[in-house]
């Protein structure tokens, strides 16, 4: 039974990892960046939350930082991330540390360094059967996760712009060609991932209430990690790669002489399916054509 | 105008004016140490300007040269601290001698050592994997080493207390620092200017004409990956002497990162670039913890994030090309010392 | 004339991306001292032999020997020091450095010196790079490149580029010389004076060499022997000027 609520909370936050990581695994894949700040813009989205709390509606303060994260994303991918497309791959994930670091700096400086408790959007409660328990909000984070694949897979199947996204991290330059607006199309994933981020920023603070500058900088990273352990460009590979790292970590945790070392052993699951598969699970080698 | 630049164009001045800056700086500070006019301020300045140094040129190899991204510097850095640190707790413990050089130098090495290891190791994903992939292996690894540390039992390492420290006579720590800074400088300068050091960066040029060239890549990665890893590990070990108790959560992705900016401001591929950058945020960093206080100290963050930026977006975006080739330095002084640039293309 | 040694042998070369069998069944047998011509209309697999012979791919089947050791299969770095040595047809130049440099890199196998001796800055360091720089200097002579000797690689103008990548493999010492597209994008001028290049480069250092070449001017200029490649297949071997007569091929190139 224990190992069943382990394992049902391990698919919860591996939920929440899939979106972080489809954030990561889209920009990859259509402007071929790691977006090093994307953990950031959860920050961001959970601040933007805090402030639009004076609502006193969760779920508008949700529709607030959606919108204020998407429009980050545009900007920051218009400022820092457009001028840079060509450039070298190390050029680019350098600025987008430095936006990282940018965008936690000022996040401290305007909010202070101690906490906030946003207890507003927290979901109390479980349902327990005999020792089997399982909280409302994973419950939540289920069903969220199951909705936004599936919208999302249906959204890049069947609409216009879906397809043309699908072209563009074929080939850039042949979409191009094909009359595809790549600016547009960037763009546009850029702000899917930052909306993405605002709504992990709320299933987060569901959970534990605490709110700073470096909210989205470990969730950030281990999401980073699952968008690469499940092949970085492929978004089935984020859900995969997300789920298994959100599970690996559960059962790490229920275990108390392996708890401590969670962190360390979910990274070494990366290092040790990177070296067996280069381009991760569920990604494409690419050949360079010589 | 054109004595003064062939002057400083003399090979052996070229060569070795870092050398003799780092001298000088030691000599003179040495000096004012052992008459007792340095303030504790100053020494724990130097010590930690000459631990960066090594951090920055160590990492530069790695990024500047061989042309991979590693985010786990830190990482090799915390593993020389621990061991070197628990190892120069243990000498000191046994033989009593609070400043004992042979337990510094004992330390260093083995904690250089292990780091150096690691390095190895790390270097090991670095021939299979490229750019982006190796980034977050290398930050992944960084995250490894720093929880295990952490969570190994307490009559290890410390656990999340931390790990007690050795002690020097901090007269002259950090004179031993800048001697480790010289040693790793001459290592890395001697490398890179050589045979051995082109086959490098050509392996960052194109790595696919440096195999076809016969380079052995896998040699001369593991070999940066662990010559660098082997220095940060020394850089570490030196730490642990500077603060009184070594913590793992100083050693975080973030710390890499830092230590990435040096060698990014520094201009990559630039050593004396790395030195300079170490040298003057470290000083900054310093001088602004007075000033800047509470939520204010983290407005160098700000600042050290925007000149990141824009540094890296000015050096490498396609679109400001034609404005970078007018306005550069290395032509501009071309032109001083009547060299031959490029509008003079010598006849045949 | 007594029978020249053979070079490069291969048989029954192939290989296969996914479905698609790029190279399918190719055979080469190239003497000492032959100039040979690799041709072929476009996506006919000549880059992709290069790549096979160079151990960038490995076959999926079939053998390569050279002199009789068979290298099929090899790293790319292990088959140049065995003694092939090649250029690329998109100009592969290490870019950050000079063009001597660029010289001494294709150097390094030739000159021993190893990491800690120059580390340690000893004797042997000085001597081997006096002796690379010398030697590197020499092959830029023969390409008039000396006067650019320390220009960065990358603000060469683009057809002193393609002589250097050539002057860089020769620094390898190979046995056999890869030459793909070598005037891709050279004006008439300029390709001449590469096919005295060329000529000049096998007599001197007595060096085999197999080249693919679009420019029929210079393929029957100073190729002895022809092989086209077709869909992958070989289509015909011969002595150049009874191929390039040959109606198939004729028909290869301009199509029904």
């Amino acid at each position: 039974m224990e190992f069943l609520s382990a394992l049902l909370n391990g698919f919860s936050s591996g939920g929440t990892y899939a979106i972080i990581a489809i954030g990561y695994t889209m920009v990859y894949g259509i402007a071929k960046m790691l977006n090093f700040a994307h953990g950031d813009i959860i920050m961001v989205g959970g601040y933007a939350m805090f402030v639009a709390l004076v609502f006193n509606q969760p779920l508008v303060a949700l529709a607030f930082a959606i919108l204020a994260c998407m429009l980050l994303g545009i900007t920051v991918e218009r400022l820092a991330y457009k001028p840079l497309r060509g450039a070298s791959s190390l050029a680019v994930l350098i600025t987008a540390i430095g936006v990282s670091s940018l965008l936690q700096s000022l996040a401290q400086i305007i909010f202070g360094a101690a906490p906030k408790m946003p207890t507003q959007f927290m979901i109390n409660g479980a349902i327990t059967l005999g020792t089997f328990r399982i909280n409302y909000s994973t419950l939540v984070t289920l069903a969220v996760t199951v909705v936004i694949m599936t919208a999302l897979t249906v959204f890049v199947k069947y609409t216009k712009t879906g397809r043309a996204m699908v072209a563009v991290s074929e080939d850039r330059g042949a979409a191009q060609l094909m009359g595809i607006n790549t600016n547009r199309i960037i763009a546009i994933t850029f702000a899917i991932g930052s909306a993405l981020a605002a709504v992990a920023a709320y299933l987060m603070l569901m959970k534990a209430p605490t709110l700073s500058s470096t909210l989205g900088a470990m969730p950030g990273i281990k999401a980073f990690t699952a968008a690469v352990i499940g092949g970085i460009g492929s978004i089935p590979g984020a859900m995969l790669g997300g789920v298994l790292l959100g599970v690996i970590e559960s059962l790490a945790l229920s275990v108390p002489q392996l708890a401590p070392f969670t962190d360390a052993i979910e990274f070494a699951v990366l290092i040790v399916i990177l070296l067996v598969k280069p381009a991760g699970l569920l990604g494409k080698a690419r050949r360079e054509k010589v | 105008m054109n004595r003064i630049v062939s002057f400083f164009k003399k090979p052996f001045l070229r060569n070795y004016a870092n050398y003799m800056v780092i001298v000088l700086v030691a000599l003179v500070f040495a000096v004012l140490s052992l008459t007792g006019s340095l303030k504790m301020g100053t020494q724990f300045l130097l010590e930690q300007i000459a631990i960066a140094a090594l951090l920055a040129v160590s990492l530069s190899m790695v990024v500047g040269f061989l042309g991979e991204l590693s985010l786990g510097h830190a990482g090799f850095m915390c593993a020389g601290a621990y061991l070197g640190g628990k190892l120069a707790a243990a000498m000191t413990a046994s033989s009593g001698d609070q400043s004992s050089i042979v337990t510094l130098l004992v330390a260093c090495l083995a904690g250089g050592c292990i780091a150096a290891a690691l390095g190895f190791v790390i270097g090991l994903p670095a021939l299979r994997l490229r750019g982006d992939y190796l980034a977050i292996v290398t930050l992944a690894f960084g995250e490894i080493v720093r929880n295990v540390v952490m969570n190994l039992p307490m009559d290890w390492f410390g656990g999340t207390l931390g790990l007690e420290t050795p002690r020097f006579d901090r007269k002259y720590l950090f004179v031993l620092a800048l001697v480790m800074v010289l040693l790793c400088l001459a290592v890395t300068q001697n490398l890179i200017r050589s045979k051995h050091g082109r086959a490098i960066i050509s392996i960052k040029d194109n790595e696919i004409a440096a195999r076809a060239m016969g380079i052995d890549i896998t040699k001369y990665k593991l070999f940066v990956f662990t010559v660098s890893a082997f220095f940060a590990g020394v850089a570490g070990v030196l730490y642990s002497y500077t603060v009184s108790r070594v913590q793992s959560a100083t050693f975080d992705y973030n710390y890499s990162i830092e230590i990435l900016v040096m060698v990014v401001l520094g201009g990559m591929g630039s050593i004396n670039g790395s030195l300079i950058a170490a040298a003057l945020i470290t000083f900054i960093n310093t001088k602004l913890q007075t000033v800047l206080t509470g939520n204010l100290a983290v407005l160098q963050n700000v600042f050290y994030a925007l000149i990141l930026i824009t540094i890296v977006i000015y050096k490498n975006a396609p679109g400001l090309k034609g404005f970078r080739e007018k306005y550069n330095l290395k032509n501009l002084m071309a032109k001083l010392s009547k060299k031959p640039s490029e509008e003079e293309v010598p006849h045949e | 004339m007594s029978e020249r040694e053979t070079i490069l042998k291969v048989e029954h070369l192939a290989i296969q991306f996914g479905g698609l069998r790029a190279v399918d069944d190719v055979n080469l047998e190239i003497k000492k001292g032959e100039l040979y011509g690799l041709i072929g209309p476009n996506g006919a697999g000549k880059t992709t032999v290069f790549n096979l012979l160079t151990g960038v791919y490995k076959p999926t089947l079939g053998r390569i020997y050279l002199c009789g050791e068979e290298i099929g299969g090899k790293s790319p770095a292990e088959i140049n020091r065995k003694g092939i040595a090649r250029t690329f047809q998109n100009i592969r130049l290490f870019q950050n450095l000079t063009v001597l440099e660029n010289v001494m890199v294709g150097l390094a196998n030739q000159i021993p010196c190893n990491v800690f001796e120059s580390i340690l800055r000893l004797p042997r360091h000085k001597r081997s790079e006096k002796e690379a720089r010398e030697r590197a200097m020499e092959l830029l002579r023969v390409f008039k490149l000396d006067a650019y000797s320390d220009y960065l690689a990358a603000n060469l103008p683009y057809g002193k580029q393609r002589k250097l990548e050539i002057a860089r493999a020769l620094a390898t010492n190979p046995k056999l010389l890869l030459l793909d597209e070598p005037a891709a994008g050279m004006n008439p001028n300029e390709t001449q004076e590469l096919m005295d290049d060329i000529m000049f480069v096998r007599r001197e250092f007595d060096m085999t060499i197999l080249l693919i070449e679009h420019d029929m001017r210079l393929v029957g200029g100073i190729c002895e022997k022809l092989t086209v490649l077709n869909f992958g297949t070989e289509l015909v071997t011969g002595p150049t000027a009874e191929v390039l007569a040959n109606p198939a091929v004729i028909k290869a190139y301009l199509g029904d």
